[in-house]
């Protein structure tokens, strides 16, 4: 059966949707993302989808279920290169990924899911610095 | 599914459909197999290519012998569901595309027509 | 006795195209500034030859009939070219109504003793001309039409220019109305330079939209949920203070979009959101 690999790149997973999902490999990646990120601790998940040519209501629950589950296993996913027509059709059906954050490629994905994972570290670093005084 | 989607696809480069709205039949065809798919079992989907008064189009019929929809207005609705979904599924297709019709009977099954024109 | 209309008019084929040349020749409505005499002797000519092979005593008093239908080609066909090459209406009417003179005065010729068939055959023929204009209005209009829609289709066309404003940073001023089928074109065009420059930020000037309803509004929220959907901001800038009291009147909920009232403060607010920082050089 196809399966789409899911990579650990440093503190993050990442994953290239590359064919047209059907449904039952979309239930699929939605089980094993999660899975992988509660055994690998990742902090984000980065999900390219820019071969995805139709985005439909059904293909959007599982983004946001993904970015759901994620968050309650504290990582933050970032959906990026969705093509301007998957976006355009996506806010006419009325389906706008509200809880999933977006980035234009990749690059720009990991520079947003590195500043979220920075941030954290300060706000720990501050946390710490704190209880010693 | 995936094979409807591809044939569909031919048939909007073939009348010189634009991408977005090859998009936007596309997604709303996908929305509307899938409800046939879930509540009724399976369908059959007629895919025409119409002449307008401008431009040409796509017609596609859905029609299934599920059980029928008993509240067509409600169904229409964003976010109503009777399965676990969105429920953006009709309301959803209606605005992706130019024309869209739904008759049913409870019992005896639900048609959907619906038209997109190439640049509409 | 009987008379046969179409055959006497048929005989005097010749004596009508005259006719009707002379009455076009010295009515004010000539424009030989867009078709020379000699192109409109060929058309007029074209056009009688059709009548007068169509016409015969059956369907003279049936404008319906179905053997007319290549005198209307030929009609629509003389009217469209008409309309596109700029003539007014009325000289197009007039075109198609000067053949009834001439038709006319050559039955008046023919019967010249019986007043009252006379009246008859010109009665007919009267009707079948003035179908015959009908037809000509008909597609002198759809010509016009035609010439307006390739025009919408060009306004919307180059009417949504995107500027590359600073690296990363992209601006689309908006001029004129939005309405569904332009908002899609808006939305394409902005979304597909994003993804060609690799923008993070959009400026959408709305300095040149008239008027914003909740219908316009609705089309600006779509647009910006659409470039977020991208990963990009999304600013709206030009808000003019009209704009600003429709919205709050109409109850248009913007609160989910940035605003600025200028190009100028939205492009401040772009370069502090990539922590950019405009200075004056020390230089002198």
């Amino acid at each position: 059966m196809d399966k789409i690999p899911i990579l650990k790149i440093g503190h993050f997973l990442m994953v290239a949707i590359q064919v047209d999902l059907y449904d039952r490999l979309a239930l699929n990646l939605e089980a094993d993302l999660v899975q992988a990120v509660s055994k690998t601790g990742a902090k984000g998940v980065l999900i390219d989808i820019s071969s995805v040519s139709i985005v439909d209501s059904f293909m959007g629950r599982i983004l946001g279920n993904i970015a759901g589950m994620s968050k309650v296993l504290d990582a933050d996913t970032v959906i990026v290169g969705m093509q301007p027509a998957v976006a355009i059709t996506l806010v006419e059906l009325g389906l706008p990924l509200r809880g999933v954050q977006t980035a234009l490629n990749v690059e720009k994905g990991m520079e947003l899911l590195q500043k979220k994972i920075k941030i954290i570290d300060e706000e720990e670093a501050f946390d710490d610095d704190s209880t010693l005084q | 599914m995936v094979v409807f989607r591809n044939r569909l696809k031919e048939f909007a480069i073939k009348i010189g459909m634009g991408l977005v709205n090859q998009t936007k039949l596309i997604t709303a065809a996908s929305e509307l197999s899938r409800n046939m798919l879930r509540y009724a079992g399976g369908g059959v989907v007629l895919i025409e290519i119409i002449n307008g008064q401008r431009q040409n189009g796509l017609r596609l019929t859905f029609t299934d012998t599920g059980p029928g929809i008993p509240d067509i207005k409600e169904a229409m609705k964003d976010g109503y569901s009777t399965g676990k979904s969105l429920g953006l599924g009709l309301p959803g297709a209606k605005r992706l595309v130019s024309d869209f019709e739904i008759q049913s009977t409870v019992g005896k099954g639900t048609t959907i027509t619906i038209t997109k024109w190439k640049n509409g | 006795m009987k008379l046969d209309t179409a055959k006497v008019l048929q005989k005097r084929k010749k004596q009508i195209l005259e006719l009707w040349m002379k009455n076009q020749l010295v009515d004010f409505s000539l424009r030989e500034d867009l078709m020379s005499n000699d192109e409109l002797a060929v058309q007029s000519e074209e056009l009688v030859n059709v009548l007068l092979q169509t016409l015969d005593n059956g369907n003279i008093e049936d404008v319906q009939s179905p053997s007319f239908e290549p005198l209307y080609e030929v009609l629509e066909s003389i009217s469209l070219s008409r309309a596109k090459q700029g003539y007014s209406p009325r000289e197009t009417g007039t075109f198609v109504f000067s053949l009834k003179d001439a038709l006319l005065t050559t039955l008046q010729l023919e019967i010249k003793n019986d007043p009252q068939q006379l009246l008859e055959e010109s009665m007919k023929v009267s009707r079948l001309i003035d179908s015959l204009g009908i037809v000509t209005f008909e597609t002198f209009i759809k010509g016009r039409e035609e010439v307006i829609l390739r025009q919408t289709d060009e306004i919307a066309e180059i009417s949504t220019p995107v500027i590359r404003v600073w690296d990363g940073i992209v601006a689309m001023p908006i001029i004129g109305t939005l309405d569904s089928s332009r908002t899609q074109v808006v939305m394409e065009n902005l979304l597909q330079e994003i993804v060609l420059t690799s923008s993070s930020i959009a400026i959408l000037d709305i300095s040149g939209v008239p008027a914003v309803d909740s219908l316009v509004a609705q089309h600006l929220i779509k647009t910006v949920s659409a470039t977020r959907l991208m990963g990009a901001e999304c600013i709206i800038s030009g808000i003019r203070p009209e704009i600003a009291q429709t919205v709050v009147h109409l109850g248009i909920d913007l609160s989910g979009i940035v605003t600025k009232a200028t190009l100028a403060s939205a492009l401040r607010y772009a370069f502090s959101l990539v922590q950019l920082e405009v200075r004056k050089s020390n230089v002198k």
